[in-house]
């Protein structure tokens, strides 16, 4: 379960750098979102990958699932929802500004 | 009691005074403007407050919610955090005084974007943990990406474009690495990882330290240390003056963040991660001050000048930091403040220098003769000594306590010799740009260039020159008083140093009682 997770992060966080140094505007945004993605899922696990256990103090038990990361994720997934929507209404106010979707406004 | 709720109240009021703002929106610009300046001034008085409470050496902590460290979320306000403020309001009241001339009337909710700036700012500097850095991180720049871009314009929106991507990368770098550290020690709050780094298991420093190094890019990048400058000239040249003034202090985020992570965290006492980045510092730091220097040298117009000088001068601050002694962060210390003030300054008066020079705007080449010609050489000649750092100006003292520090350091004739020659090479360059913009004009074209400017409504020239004026004045104070805020730099770098009180105060803090 580790080794496939380990092989998700990597896959997306490299399609992502892959992406962001494309030179237009819609594939560095893609790449922005799989990265957000990895660091989503990467923040997850980093509680440990565990199933079915209770992440609330409960009497009898003695292993309990994380409970942050869950946290730190939700807040994360809501920056980056945020900022991508930034980012895509820029770049469609820079292909509208700049005549062209390139992330350096150049014509080719 | 009373004394507690102070820590927060840097970051309440210019968040309630945000959304006060955008319920206003319809409101005339006027009432804005009167709100935004208060809060502010506000911020000031706070600032000042805090400043006295903790200039004795007391670290105040106030606990979010009342949920006690580790395991809520903690503010903290050490001597450096109270000096952070400080510089922060008093640079945003000179920053908002030049922007109510007219330039937030170039788009929509420019005072709601400043004050959830000055929310990130402060909140950034007051906050005890990471991932609460990393959320305060987020409001400042975004704010910050709409304020780059408020007004509008082809070079504007291309620059943001930039300044945002490279932003959201950095932004996902600090995520992996407060993961990393997360998931090794089991801790975000910044006290209980000095505690937890320096007991780290052996098989798993080497995570801890590369979540450390990840950091430091990250700080790098919000700093804009080489090589992850090359974002910063272009945004800064091509925001409003205001806006340019302002982020003045953005850099310096990333600044007290290298200072704060990796003297508290990363620091004497780390153990295995002990002084995680001294041998990276300052050779990164010599090299972004070289580079400046070239790109100061290579400049085709004023702004692009200035941005550079503040590349410049995150050079020579890192170099102070660098020492990781503590005189030299006591210099750098008192370095900061000096750097903020003297580029917003600069930043402010190049846009009013341009406003007068119709078509060559700020670009180095022969245009008219600017009305006020005479007054506007004499600020534009402070400026320039103030920011090279002759005597006798606060860049002066700001230097020799940097060079003062460095003596005895090993790359002490490394240091010595950058620093002479690329204050040489920025001499050189200001005086020749001083020289074309003030010498070498259409002499002929001066009437007309003073009766169009007249005509097109330039503002009265005393508004444009209280916040000028007021940011030299602060430098000035700076000289004046070098002794006192020296004693108080001497104090927060030992404070910095010595982490074991800031742990202490946090870690046995259970909140109000």
């Amino acid at each position: 379960m580790e080794a496939l997770i380990a092989l998700i992060l990597g896959t997306l966080t490299a399609c992502g750098v892959y992406l962001i140094l494309r030179g237009r505007t819609f594939p560095v945004v893609l790449g922005l979102t799989f990265l957000s993605y990895a660091v989503n899922l990467f923040l997850l696990v980093m509680g440990r990958l565990t199933i079915g256990k209770p992440p609330i103090i409960m009497e009898g038990v003695t292993d309990y699932a994380d409970p942050l990361p869950q946290a730190l994720v939700l807040t994360a997934i809501v920056i980056g929802f945020a900022m991508t929507a930034f980012v895509i209404v820029l770049s469609l106010k820079a292909q509208a500004e700049l005549g062209n979707d390139h992330v350096d406004g150049k014509h080719k | 009691m009373m004394i507690n709720h102070l820590v927060i109240a840097p970051v309440l009021l210019p968040l309630l005074m945000a959304v006060l703002l955008l319920l206003l929106r319809q409101q005339r610009l006027f009432l804005q403007r009167i709100l935004s300046i208060i809060s502010v001034i506000g911020q000031i008085v706070l600032a000042i407050g805090l400043l006295v409470a903790v200039g004795s050496g007391e670290i105040l902590v106030y606990a979010v919610g009342n949920w006690s460290a580790p395991f809520g979320i903690v503010l903290v306000a050490d001597r450096l955090a109270a000096w952070m403020l400080m510089i922060t309001a008093l640079l945003s009241l000179c920053a908002l005084i030049y922007a109510v001339r007219g330039a937030d009337r170039a788009g929509q909710h420019f005072h709601v974007l400043f004050q959830l700036q000055l929310l990130g700012l402060n909140g950034a500097f007051l906050t005890g943990d990471l991932f609460n850095l990393f959320v305060f991180f987020e409001v400042l720049l975004l704010a910050s990406y709409s304020l780059l871009l408020h007004g509008g314009g082809r070079l504007r929106t291309k620059a943001g474009l930039h300044f945002v991507v490279i932003n959201l990368v950095g932004s996902t770098l600090f995520l992996f690495a407060v993961g990393t550290l997360y998931g090794t020690l089991g801790t975000l709050n910044m006290a209980d990882l000095a505690v937890k780094v320096a007991e780290t298991a052996p098989e798993n420093i080497f995570l801890v330290r590369t979540a450390g190094l990840l950091l430091f890019a990250v700080f790098a990048l919000k700093a804009a240390l080489l090589p992850l400058y090359a974002w910063l000239p272009a945004a800064y040249a091509h925001t409003s003056a205001s806006v340019a003034a302002l982020f003045a202090i953005m850099t310096k985020v990333g600044a007290y963040s290298i200072l704060r992570v990796y003297t508290l965290i990363f620091g004497q006492q780390a153990g295995p991660a002990a002084n995680l980045i001294e041998g990276w510092l300052l050779p990164l730091a010599l090299a972004t001050l070289i580079v400046g220097m070239f790109g100061v040298l290579a400049s085709t117009h004023l702004r692009q000048q200035v941005a550079y000088l503040v590349v410049v001068s995150i050079g020579s601050l890192f170099i102070a930091f660098g020492l990781n002694t503590s005189a030299g962060i006591a210099a750098g210390i008192y370095y900061l403040p000096h750097s903020t003030f003297a580029a917003a300054a600069f930043f402010l008066l190049t846009d009013a220098i341009a406003n007068r020079r119709g078509e060559a705007s700020d670009k180095f080449e022969v245009g008219m003769a600017i009305t006020h010609q005479r007054l506007f050489g004499v600020l534009f000649f402070t400026a320039a000594v103030l920011i090279i750092g002759l005597p006798p100006l606060s860049g002066f003292v700001g230097k020799f306590l940097i060079l003062r520090a460095a003596i005895g350091h090993p790359g002490l004739l490394w240091i010595m010799s950058i620093v002479l020659v690329t204050s040489l090479l920025g001499l050189i360059a200001l005086a020749r740009s001083g020289s074309l913009l003030f010498y070498r004009t259409h002499a002929a074209e001066a009437t007309i260039a003073s009766a169009t400017s007249a005509e097109t409504g330039i503002m009265p020239v005393t508004r444009e020159l209280i916040p000028i004026i007021s940011l030299l004045a602060l430098c000035l104070i700076l000289v004046i008083q070098a002794g006192p805020v020296m004693d108080f730099a001497l104090a927060t770098a030992d404070q910095l140093l010595k982490p074991s009180a800031y742990i202490d105060a946090v870690l046995s803090n259970g909140g109000i009682r």
